[in-house]
């Protein structure tokens, strides 16, 4: 069994590119040209630059002695909160960027929910001096007031997308419609595993550093490359590729794929898509997606917007369909809670997205001597308001 | 010969319009389809409403938006057509995203058009080499004409590819750009409908996207077979009873 991708584009039976003529010559020439730019000596050298002196990187793979008490087992953080931009999504954004700067293209597009991967777009936009444009649900915009700001501050253009529901998806369409009105100078930069091919191999590979460095630091922390299990959430799915790579053809390695429930799986309000979903078209991918019975797409629910998306990456699709990865749903109050905890314990505070792979632990026996390793894929800066709130803090 | 390639046949500048399925109200499409035919048009793009049409400008999204509040589906435009066959001549293409025919069945859709007297489709999101390899022969099966879309940036080998496997039309996308009335073409455009003219291809094009009056639709119509009016019909029947659709066709 492959667990990655395939000539033609998919993983098993999905992923593809199921786009328009319109924008096939952009896909066209990315699928073309992505691999060879990427083993560019010069491209790895610049990009493993970036990650070191401007990311930060390798982040801390750092062993949480009073949470592994709590739970008695054995558990790791991958200190992706620690990045510059305070999350996983910059990995992606630095490799696309000089991906970009080498396709020729001087006008950057991208689609924001939260506006994490916005702000980490405008960033590495402000930091190679490129033109930046942001799409952002209205709804979003209203919610997420501080990353409106930060991108702006950054230089970017931040449009509303007004169509629809006025959130990710339609942000996702507004930057689709963008580059089809745009072919020629135009990068799009998506913010996760999903899109047409090459996009979720392309992103994958960028975010594959984290599994790569935890390969390396668990090798000097605990004498193996493998951990017992990789837990990680999963909103379209990048930190959990990124967390999985190195993992995917190591049967032994047992991992974890969180999905936000939302109000409840069965609440009507929830984004558990590997649940919920069926299989179908979304933003140019054959995958799993929230739909109705007659095919159109309907809007997912959770707290926190990063995990809001009514599909998943084709890979994940692929993963769960095959039973490679365990999925696992967790409600908005066990994530809230798990957040809490986490910073009670290790004076952590994690974005709401993370807090949902920390939910596992109380749905879940570990052993004993078992190596956890959770990707902690943002901090919750972004999120204080979510948690005041909730916790009436 | 189906009606689409009968009617490409005529020695005349082929008008076609799309309109959205639904819209404005849930049951006007019968009687949308009916007077276009009496105003004169030649070929008509049903479009099956999608909750996230990537291709489509404001207009046609708003339409589809409403069309899908009004209750819009497969099913619901399949009965409201099933005796369509019996008031109208013309060509009949449903427009539609691939995503709901994927959820309906695609045999089963390919089915039902057949069954009703439906001569085309059109998806813009199904791939030309994914229809080419999964699909093709079903169409077949139910005399089903595929139309695939050709953009000023698309290449001359893969528009020859375009047309060894097309039996209709090849719908030429004046520009790049979603969905859209336009006032006037400019230099760009009359280049491409040159460099296509040039290519001498088997199949007659007819071009979409941007054509919203007279002038843009000779300009589009120079050396094309025809002309496709969407967004600036879709705003007509927004703002002008059904019994008035003879009106915009002035310009034509
Ligand atoms: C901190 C954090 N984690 C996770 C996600 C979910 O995205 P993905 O599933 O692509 O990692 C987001 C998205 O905004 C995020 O900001």
């Amino acid at each position: 069994m492959s667990y990655h991708v395939d000539e033609k584009g998919y993983y098993g039976e999905f992923g593809g590119a199921y786009i328009p003529e319109m924008l096939y010559p952009n896909v066209e020439e990315l699928r073309q040209n992505y691999l060879k730019i990427m083993q560019e000596e010069s491209f790895q050298k610049e990009f493993h630059q970036l990650l070191k002196d401007y990311v930060g990187r390798p982040s801390p793979l750092y062993f949480a002695k009073r949470l592994s008490e709590k739970y008695n087992t054995k558990i790791y953080l991958k200190r992706e909160d620690l990045n510059h931009t305070g999350a996983h999504k910059v990995n992606n954004t630095i490799g696309q960027i000089l991906m970009a700067k080498r396709l020729g293209k001087n006008r950057i597009i991208a689609e924001t929910g939260a506006g994490q991967h916005g702000v980490a777009t405008a960033t590495v936009c402000a930091l190679m001096g490129i033109e930046c444009i942001v799409y952002m649900g209205e709804i979003d915009i209203a919610r997420q007031a501080p990353n409106v700001a930060r991108m702006k501050m950054l230089g970017a253009k931040v449009v509303p997308a007004t169509s629809g529901s006025k959130t990710l998806k339609d942000a996702t369409n507004e930057a689709i419609r963008d580059w089809i009105n745009n072919p020629v100078d135009t990068h799009y930069i998506i913010g996760s595993v999903v899109g047409p091919h090459p996009y979720p191999d392309m992103v994958a590979r960028f975010q594959s550093v984290v599994s790569e460095e935890i390969q390396k630091q668990l090798l000097e922390q605990e004498n193996t490359a493998f951990p017992n299990h990789v837990i990680a959430c999963v909103g379209g799915g990048s930190n959990a590729a990124g967390a999985f790579y190195h993992f995917l053809d190591e049967e032994k390695v047992n991992l974890i794929a969180v999905e936000a429930a939302g109000h409840g799986v069965d609440s009507g309000e929830s984004a558990a898509t590997s649940i919920l979903g069926k299989e179908g078209i979304i933003h140019g991918s054959k995958t799993l997606l929230m739909q109705t019975k007659d095919g159109q797409i309907t809007e997912p629910y959770s707290i926190s917007a990063g995990l809001d998306y009514p599909g998943v990456g084709p890979l994940h699709a692929h993963l769960f369909k095959t039973g490679r990865a365990e999925f696992i749903a967790i409600t908005d109050d066990q994530a809230m809670q798990a957040g809490l905890e986490l910073t009670k314990l290790e004076g952590i505070i994690p974005a709401i997205e993370s807090s949902h792979a920390f939910a596992v632990l109380k749905e879940k026996e570990f052993k004993k001597d078992d190596i956890v390793i959770i990707n902690l894929s943002g901090r919750g800066d972004k999120d204080l308001d979510t948690y005041i709130k909730y916790f009436n803090l | 010969m189906n009606r689409i390639q009968q009617k490409l046949q005529e020695n005349k500048k082929l008008v076609s319009i799309y309109f959205t399925a639904g819209y404005p109200t849930l049951t006007d499409t019968k009687s949308i389809i009916e007077n276009l035919e009496k105003a004169g048009t030649d070929i008509i793009e049903i479009g099956l409403p999608f909750s996230d049409p990537l291709a489509d400008g404001p207009t046609i999204q708003e339409s589809s938006t409403k069309a899908l509040k009004n209750g819009m589906n497969s099913e619901v435009l399949f009965e409201q057509l099933k005796d369509i066959r019996s008031t109208v001549n013309i060509p009949l293409i449903i427009m539609g995203y691939f995503n709901p025919m994927l959820q309906y069945g695609v045999e089963e859709f390919c089915k039902k058009c057949n069954e009703i007297g439906i001569d085309g489709l059109i998806i813009p999101d199904l791939p030309v080499d994914v229809y080419d390899e999964a699909y093709k022969s079903l169409f077949e099966k139910y005399n089903l004409t595929n139309i695939f879309l050709i953009t000023p940036q698309t290449s001359d080998e893969r528009i020859r590819y375009i047309d060894s496997i097309s039996n209709g039309f090849i719908y030429m996308v004046s520009s790049a750009s979603v969905t859209g009335a336009k006032n006037t073409f400019g230099e760009q455009q009359k280049a491409y409908f040159e460099r296509i003219n040039n290519l001498n291809l088997k199949t007659p094009q007819i071009v979409g996207f941007g054509i919203s009056n007279k002038e843009t639709f000779e300009q589009a119509t120079t050396y094309a077979k025809g002309g496709i009016i969407g967004s600036a019909f879709v705003k007509h029947i927004t703002n002008h009873p059904i019994g008035k659709i003879k009106d915009f066709f002035i310009f034509a």
